[in-house]
Parts: structure tokens; C-alpha cells; sequence
């Protein structure tokens, strides 16, 4: 107990010390929010393995560690050939990068995106006349209840606000990079806000990366809001180094007749939590949420997702596939809600898991809350090892057992990769997860 | 459609009489003293006192659970009689000296104790408030070996079985209820199947309820010997009374050796009105424990009644190669609320388990199936199938799924599958083209539903349930 409220108070005196450095830089209403974030997170403790919402994940060991957080833009660790990696040329002209949690001007570049478009740091509009964000941010990411939302919204230095307006459809991906490269151990506390207006149509790509292999801890809020007829597809890549600490957080809000696909893609850090809520708020809406996560050696990853069926006539699918080697450990936990009046709604979900090794372990806990009764729910979950069938069926043709498995484990993971619309983030995860998993599977 | 099926649920409770007989009740509240009360009531030896003093030491150290998806007001602890029996005349040796009154109770209940009178071949120990008030086909079973007896009458006869296996699948310091259950229990039954034996009839426990201020705490107990075979009924009913009343049993279940045990329950508790004044607080631990290789145990469950169930009848497959199973049927109607299901925690090598729930919620109640499938990391070649389905009647009740799957073992293979629906238009129409009325139609639709259950009960038992969904569901379908 002592020890938890010494990580605690760390984490309190941040707060302090940074609401006395940001004084005055910001608008009141964001020096506001902090204020009662900050307060809220006063109230509140890290969860433990004791929390239902934390059962299987356990912080300790991020809590343990000392993090510094950083208030100077340094670029000396990003040389452009690794930034090459983790970009892709389709977004060139349409990127924010963020360095260490700091805004970094010099490698973003929104001059191809149509005009209208708000793609910007939100320091821009802190202390701008633009006030939009002002109502926005803040308004579904629960600082109330969760310690680490109360703990990144105490600390909003910086962060990326995209707005796509009324009827628009942008063509260009919109890309939201946040690196991490210190020679410290660093934490990072990555904002964004997601505004897509009536009707409009747009890509997101929003991307966690390290470029170097120092522990660091990333805790990233993320708020979309799906304004009445919009589409927007919205991935969400976390590919940090495997000493690396995240946890994530996307609250989604959707509103009549809209669309929101989300893939969400875990192969980095050594523990990694991302929860992901979407709030139905009117009828006609359409929700896709899929997941992959490929973790080794000691690697955690857990994945919490919750949809609201609140409004008739409302569809959602899920499904989250994941390989699992070494010692890893895989978390998934997906609840459905369908409120009372929520008739006709018809929501499906899927968890699948594949285990390379005897090692490797999985918590899965899909969901279902159910208060209606014209509805079409399922779920299904299901953990296992390549088919012995299969593997014949191409050993039968000349592919030896090894190649076999490598090709079976790559598809298993391909259906949810060949999902994604922007060529060269598909190729480029095809390269990834070949990489990671020939290290598993030893083959050429 | 559903306002002819709400129309059709709303039959009287049939076994919510009460009988007027004189019963030996204990003051009410719970302490040492009435731990104690308790034990020298039943003439209990000096361990059996100390292990119920270990078990109430520890309840009072622990917190009541408040993880199960029901709501009910606080259980008053001190405000139970944890005893009542009824006033013993001389004891018994024949049916003929047990109190005529007590009989007819039973007869009411459909539970024929004369043993001439019975047709079917079961062997029953019924159980009425607090103590066993009668088994029958004693003497038969004992000339196979079998030992069927109230649980009191086995701490007497064979306090050595009793020693070895009591709290040794649920240790009273299990969980909250088992803790409270360990150390106020009344009676219940004890089943011995010796080495090699096939149990030459059902054997069969049903339980009573009838004091209105009491609780009921009763402890089943069967051990299953190398080679055995046995098929064990549950039943229970009690009167019905505005006051919800506590019923927290144990059962714990041994398979040895190539063993199986096939245990089935109906439970019909009384649910309360349909305001949800009453009813039984259904809280029980049951928990069998496959110890020797190719062992098996089979629950079955039919759950109708009961203001709050909150059960998870559980297999650990200890031995390799050990089988185990669980089948369901829980509905929920007017204001009643379930959190049931089952957990399966594999331990030996190519374990098999099986779990098929059917939740049928109608009303305003609320249905949760609650499980957990744990994979330990020596479970190779381990094997579970889950598959939970609810159906829906009306647009105010709930069914929920909490599955929760732990695998630590990739040559293990698990699969879980769950479902909601309700009963479409079409199907309705389709029977109603063909000249099958709503309500008939609903019916056989429910049962077919339920068919993959009811097909593991015993024969009687698989009637009985048909026809007491039947009951149950009457009014809320049209």
C-alpha cells in the first residue's frame, strides 16, 4: 500500500509542477480542465489485479519504474532514414509527428490537405482565437473514473486535433505520428481529438513508434467524434519497442446514420493496454472494430473493447485475432451492451487466438449484456494451434512444415491486415509481422 | 405477438402451501453458541463441532460477494433461524413411523415415499426445513454395498468416509456461502458408491423448505469408488412467503478411477410474485472433482425457480483423461434474476469438457451465464466446447454472457460460441399455418431449445422439466 502511494504522489507532483509551468501559456478553459483532471486523479488510485476491468493486467510493473517527462522538442534522435519507416508516402503532405510528446513543426506537413481541413497541434488553438476544441476535448474521455485519462488529461501539454468539415471527403490519410526517441526513460502523455462533421468522409492512421529501445511509457487519450452521416476509418498502430509501456485509451462518439471502422494493431511494448468504448447516440449506425496483436517473448497485450447499443436499428462487428509465442500473454475483453428499446440491433463479435508456443498464455472474456429481445447478437471465441490438416494439405504439395506454418500464421493475420485501405501501411505491416514472426517461427 | 405471450406466464405457484406441523425451531441469529446448539442438536462428535467452529471463525473474517450480476437488499445474518426441524416423535426405523402429516406434504409434492406405492426406481432421501426426514430403499441399495443416508446418520455410522471427503472439493474456506454452509448445516445426504459398483437405481434428494423465518443449509456429499457408476436427483420446492429466505447448500462430488457421477438437479424454488416479493435466495456452491483418470462428472441443471440463483456447478478434471460436463436450462421470469453457469478448470492431460447453456428470460428478470474454462499449462491436448444461448421473450428482460476463458496451453483446443434471439414472427407463423396454436407453438419451440439439456436429465426428471417450463412460461407467450 505504501509503495502504491508512492507511485502515486510521483505522478501527483507532476501534475503540480506542470500546472505551475504551463501558467498562463493557455487558454482558461484548458488550464480548467487540467485543473479538475488533476483533481479526479487526487481521488483515485491505479488499478490493480484486484479491479474486474484489470484482472489479468497487471501495472505494478510500470508503476514501479521512474518516468521524466520532457518539455523540450529534441530531434537529435530522429534521423530521417528511421522516420522513413515509420511514415508512408501517401500521408507525406498530410502528417503531424510529435516527438517525445512534443509537437515537432519541422517533420509535419499538412500543405496537401484540402483547405477548410483543421489538421493541427492543439497548443495552435490553446492560445489561438479558434476556440473549437474548447467544447470537444474532454467531453468523452472519462477523467472522472479512469486514473490514467484523469492522469493524461491533468497533463494536456500538446496533442493533434483533426476536423474534417460538413460534407467534405478527404482522400489523402490523415496521419498522426507520436515517437518516442530519448536516452532517458521518458513518459509521454499523446492527445488527440477527432472531429469528422456531418456528412464527411475521411482516413485516419494514428501511430505509436519508438526509435530507440529505452523503456518509456506512452499513455494516450484518444476522442472521436462521428457527427451525424460521416464515415470515418480510423487506424491505430502501436508498434514501440518491446521494453516500452503503453496504454491507450479511444473513446468513440457516434451519431445518427454514421460510420466508424477502427482497426487497431498492438505488436510493440512490453505491456500494453488499449481500451476502446463506442457510444451509440441515435439509429441507423454502422461500427467495426477489429484488433491484431502479435506479441513474443515476454510481451502483454490486452485489449478491452465495449460497444453501446443504445438506439434501434443500430449494427456492429468485432473481430481481434492474435499470435501468441514465447511467454507472451494476450488479454482480450470485448463487451456488447444492448440497451432496453435497442430492438433490431445486430452485433457480432469474434475473438481468435493462435498460440505458437507452450509457454504462451490467454485471457479472453467476450461479453454480452442483453436487454432487449428483437436483436441479433453472438459471440464466439476461440484459442487453439494451426490445423494439422492444413499444414498436410500443403506438406502434400511440396511445402515443408516449417514454410507451411509461416504461411499459415502470416494468412491468419492477413485477413485482418489486407482490411486496411492505404497500400503502403499494408505493405509495410506485411513486412513488420513477416519479420516478427520469422524470428518465431525460424524460417528464412 | 408478445402480448398474448405475456399473458400465458402468470400460472400459480403450485407447491406454495405450507405445513402446519410442529417444528423444533432454534432462536434466531448466528453465533458460536448457535454453531455450538447446532452440533449438540444433531449429537455431533468433537471434530465435526471443531471444523464447524474453524469454518464460522472464518466467515466472520470474510466479506459477502457483490460480483454477481443480481441486486437484492442485505441479507440480515441475525435475523435467520439457522435451525428447524420437525419435532422429532420416536426415531424413526420404518416409513410407517414417520409423521403422516410429513408424508402427505410429500405425497402433495408428487414425491411418493411409500416405497410399495412407488413405481419408479429411486431411491429418495427427502429433506424437509432443517433434517432428513426420511430415505428410502435403504436396505436394497446396502445389499450392493451403496450408502445412502442422511448426512447426520453418516457422521454417526462412517465418521472416517466423512473425515477423509468433507470440504475436500469445498473447503470451508471456499467463498463466502460455503463458509456460512460449513458451519450452521444441518443435515442433507451422503452417498457412498463402493469400487466397481453400478448404482442398481437413481438415487435422489429433495428438499423442503417450510418454516417461513428459516434458512436451509444443506450438505450433499458422494464419493464415487474405482469403477462406479451413480445418477443422482436434486429436487426442491418451499411455500410461498412474502420474506425472501436464504438457501446456501454445498455439494461436493468425488469420482475416483474410471468413475462417473451424473448429477441432476430441478430446482423449483419458490420465485416470489410477480412484483418480486419472496422468493429464495438460491446461493450454493457445487463443485465436483474428477481425482482419478478416465473419471466423469455430468452436471444437469433445470433451473425455474428461485427469487435469485447464483450457482456454478464446477468440475476440476484433476485426472488425466477426465471428462466433464455441464448442461443448463435457466429461466427467469416476472422479477427473478440468475447469474449461473460453470467452471471447468482443467488440470490433467487430455481433459474433455463440454459446456451447453440455454437461458430463457421472460418478464422483467434478468439471465447471466457466468463461466470460466481455465486451461492449466500441463492440460495438454485439453478440449472444451462451450455454447451459451439466451432467448429473449419480452422487450423488458435481460440475458447476459460473462465467459471468461483462461488458456495456458497451446495444444489445447477451446471454443466458445454464444447466442441471442427470440422467437421470430416466422417461426410462429409457420406453426400457426399448420394449424398449431401460439402457445403450443412457443412451447415446442422453447423445448427444442432446451432439447440438448433435457436429453442428459433421467426420463422422469426430463417430463417433469418440459412440463414445468410449460408452467413457468404459461401467459407470457401468444
Amino acid at each position: 500500500m505504501a509503495q502504491a502511494a508512492r507511485e502515486k504522489e510521483n505522478y501527483s507532483a507532476a501534475c503540480r509542477a506542470f500546472t505551475k509551468t504551463r501558467a498562463g501559456l493557455d487558454q482558461p478553459w484548458l488550464t480548467a480542465l487540467r485543473e479538475r483532471a488533476a483533481e479526479s486523479f487526487q481521488g483515485l488510485s491505479f488499478p490493480t489485479t484486484r479491479d474486474e476491468e484489470w484482472k489479468y493486467t497487471n501495472v505494478a510493473p510500470l508503476l514501479e519504474k521512474q518516468f521524466r517527462q520532457l518539455f523540450d522538442l529534441d530531434l537529435s534522435g530522429v534521423q530521417a532514414k528511421r522516420l522513413e519507416s515509420v511514415t508512408f508516402p501517401e500521408a507525406r503532405e498530410s502528417r503531424l509527428v510529435f516527438v517525445n510528446g512534443i509537437y515537432a513543426a519541422e517533420l509535419s506537413n499538412t500543405s496537401g490537405l484540402p483547405d477548410g481541413v483543421q489538421v493541427a497541434n492543439l497548443s495552435q488553438f490553446a492560445s489561438g482565437s479558434d476556440q473549437f476544441p474548447e467544447a470537444a476535448l474532454g467531453s468523452l474521455a472519462d477523467h472522472e473514473n479512469d486514473t490514467f485519462t484523469a492522469l493524461n488529461t491533468a497533463l494536456i501539454g500538446d496533442g493533434a486535433v483533426v476536423r474534417i468539415p460538413r460534407g467534405r471527403a478527404i482522400e489523402q490519410p490523415i496521419h498522426l505520428l507520436f515517437l518516442t526517441a530519448a536516452t532517458e526513460q521518458i513518459v509521454a502523455y499523446p492527445r488527440v481529438l477527432i472531429v469528422a462533421e456531418e456528412g464527411s468522409m475521411a482516413t485516419v492512421v494514428e501511430s505509436y513508434a519508438s526509435l530507440q529501445n529505452e523503456s518509456c511509457f506512452n499513455n494516450a487519450v484518444t476522442e472521436v467524434i462521428v457527427n451525424p452521416g460521416a464515415s470515418l476509418d480510423h487506424y491505430r498502430l502501436q508498434q514501440e519497442s518491446e521494453r516500452a509501456f503503453h496504454i491507450g485509451t479511444t473513446r468513440v462518439r457516434q451519431e445518427q446514420g454514421s460510420r466508424y471502422r477502427s482497426l487497431a494493431i498492438s505488436l510493440g511494448a512490453e505491456i500494453s493496454r488499449h481500451t476502446l468504448n463506442v457510444e451509440h447516440r441515435a439509429e441507423q449506425i454502422e461500427t467495426i472494430i477489429d484488433g491484431l496483436y502479435i506479441v513474443t517473448g515476454s510481451q502483454h497485450v490486452d485489449n478491452h473493447t465495449s460497444i453501446d447499443h443504445a438506439h434501434p436499428h443500430c449494427q456492429s462487428s468485432q473481430l481481434y485475432k492474435g499470435i501468441l509465442d514465447g511467454r507472451a500473454r494476450a488479454v482480450f475483453n470485448g463487451k456488447v451492451f444492448v440497451r432496453e428499446g435497442a430492438l433490431l440491433t445486430d452485433a457480432r463479435q469474434l475473438n481468435k487466438n493462435l498460440l505458437l508456443s507452450g509457454t504462451a498464455t490467454v485471457d479472453t472474456k467476450p461479453q454480452l449484456e442483453i436487454l432487449a429481445d428483437d436483436v441479433k447478437c453472438s459471440h464466439g471465441a476461440t484459442v487453439g494451434q494451426l490445423e494439422e490438416e492444413e499444414i498436410f494439405y500443403l506438406a502434400s504439395r511440396g511445402i515443408s512444415s516449417e514454410r507451411a506454418r509461416a504461411l499459415l500464421t502470416f494468412g491468419f493475420a492477413g485477413e485482418l491486415i489486407e482490411r486496411i485501405g492505404i497500400r503502403s501501411v499494408r505493405e509495410g505491416l506485411d513486412r513488420t509481422v513477416l519479420d516478427k514472426l520469422h524470428q518465431s517461427l525460424e524460417v528464412e | 405477438m408478445s402480448s398474448s405471450i405475456e399473458a400465458l406466464a402468470n400460472r400459480e405457484y403450485k407447491y406454495g402451501f405450507v405445513t402446519e406441523i410442529e417444528s423444533e425451531t432454534i432462536p434466531r441469529g448466528l453465533n458460536e453458541d448457535i454453531v455450538r446448539l447446532i452440533s449438540a442438536k444433531k449429537n455431533e462428535p468433537e471434530w465435526l463441532l471443531e471444523w464447524r467452529l474453524k469454518a464460522f471463525r472464518h466467515w466472520q473474517k470474510m466479506v459477502e460477494p457483490e460480483w454477481a450480476n443480481v441486486n437484492y437488499p442485505k441479507i440480515d445474518y441475525q435475523d435467520i433461524i439457522y435451525y428447524s426441524a420437525p419435532k422429532p416423535k420416536e426415531k424413526k426405523k420404518s416409513l410407517d413411523e414417520v409423521d403422516p402429516e410429513l408424508l402427505d406434504t410429500f405425497e402433495k409434492l408428487g414425491i411418493p415415499l411409500h416405497e410399495q406405492k412407488m413405481l419408479a426406481n429411486v431411491a429418495v432421501d427427502a429433506i424437509f426445513d432443517s433434517v432428513s426426514v426420511a430415505t428410502t430403499f435403504k436396505e436394497k441399495l446396502a445389499k450392493e454395498g451403496v450408502i445412502f443416508c442422511s448426512f447426520s446418520e453418516a457422521v454417526h455410522e462412517y465418521p472416517e468416509l466423512i473425515k477423509k471427503y468433507l470440504g475436500s472439493v469445498v473447503p470451508y474456506t471456499d467463498n463466502y456461502f460455503a463458509a456460512l454452509n460449513s458451519a450452521v448445516f444441518s443435515d442433507g445426504s451422503f452417498c457412498f458408491i463402493p469400487k466397481g459398483v453400478r448404482s442398481p437405481m437413481e438415487l435422489s434428494s429433495y428438499f423442503r423448505i417450510n418454516n417461513s423465518e428459516s434458512g436451509q443449509f444443506e450438505r450433499t456429499l458422494i464419493v464415487a469408488e474405482e469403477k462406479s457408476y451413480v445418477s443422482y436427483l436434486e429436487g426442491c420446492t418451499a411455500p410461498k412467503f412474502d420474506k425472501n429466505q436464504l438457501h446456501a447448500a454445498v455439494v461436493e462430488l468425488v469420482a475416483l478411477d474410471d468413475a462417473e457421477i451424473k448429477y441432476s438437479t430441478v430446482q423449483n424454488w419458490y420465485a416470489g410474485d410477480e412484483e418480486g416479493r419472496g422468493g429464495i435466495y438460491n446461493f450454493v456452491t457445487k463443485r465436483g472433482k474428477c481425482a482419478g483418470i478416465n473419471s466423469k462428472i455430468s452436471w444437469t441443471q433445470v433451473e425455474t425457480g428461485s427469487a435469485i440463483t447464483w450457482k456454478y456447478p464446477s468440475c476440476i478434471l484433476l485426472g488425466d483423461n477426465s471428462i466433464g460436463e455441464f448442461y443448463s436450462v435457466a429461466l427467469t421470469n416476472h422479477m427473478q434474476q440468475a447469474d449461473t453457469g460453470t467452471k471447468m478448470i482443467h488440470v490433467g492431460k487430455n481433459t474433455r469438457s463440454r459446456i451447453i447453456s440455454k437461458g430463457i428470460s421472460a418478464g422483467r428478470s434478468n439471465n447471466s451465464y457466468r463461466g470460466l474454462v481455465k486451461i492449466n499449462p500441463k492440460a495438454d491436448n485439453s478440449r472444451n466446447y462451450s455454447q451459451c444461448d439466451s432467448l429473449l421473450i419480452g422487450t423488458k428482460c435481460g440475458a447476459n454472457t460473462f465467459p471468461y476463458i483462461e488458456v495456458a496451453n497451446n495444444t489445447s483446443r477451446i471454443e466458445h460460441e454464444a447466442s441471442t434471439s427470440k422467437i421470430s414472427e416466422e417461426q410462429i407463423f409457420y406453426f400457426n399455418q399448420r394449424g398449431i396454436s401460439t402457445e403450443d407453438a412457443v412451447n415446442m419451440i422453447i423445448n427444442g431449445f432446451c432439447k440438448e439439456v433435457f436429453r442428459e436429465l433421467p426420463m422422469e426428471f426430463a417430463v417433469e422439466a418440459t412440463r414445468l417450463l410449460g408452467l413457468k412460461l404459461e401467459g407470457s407467450v401468444g
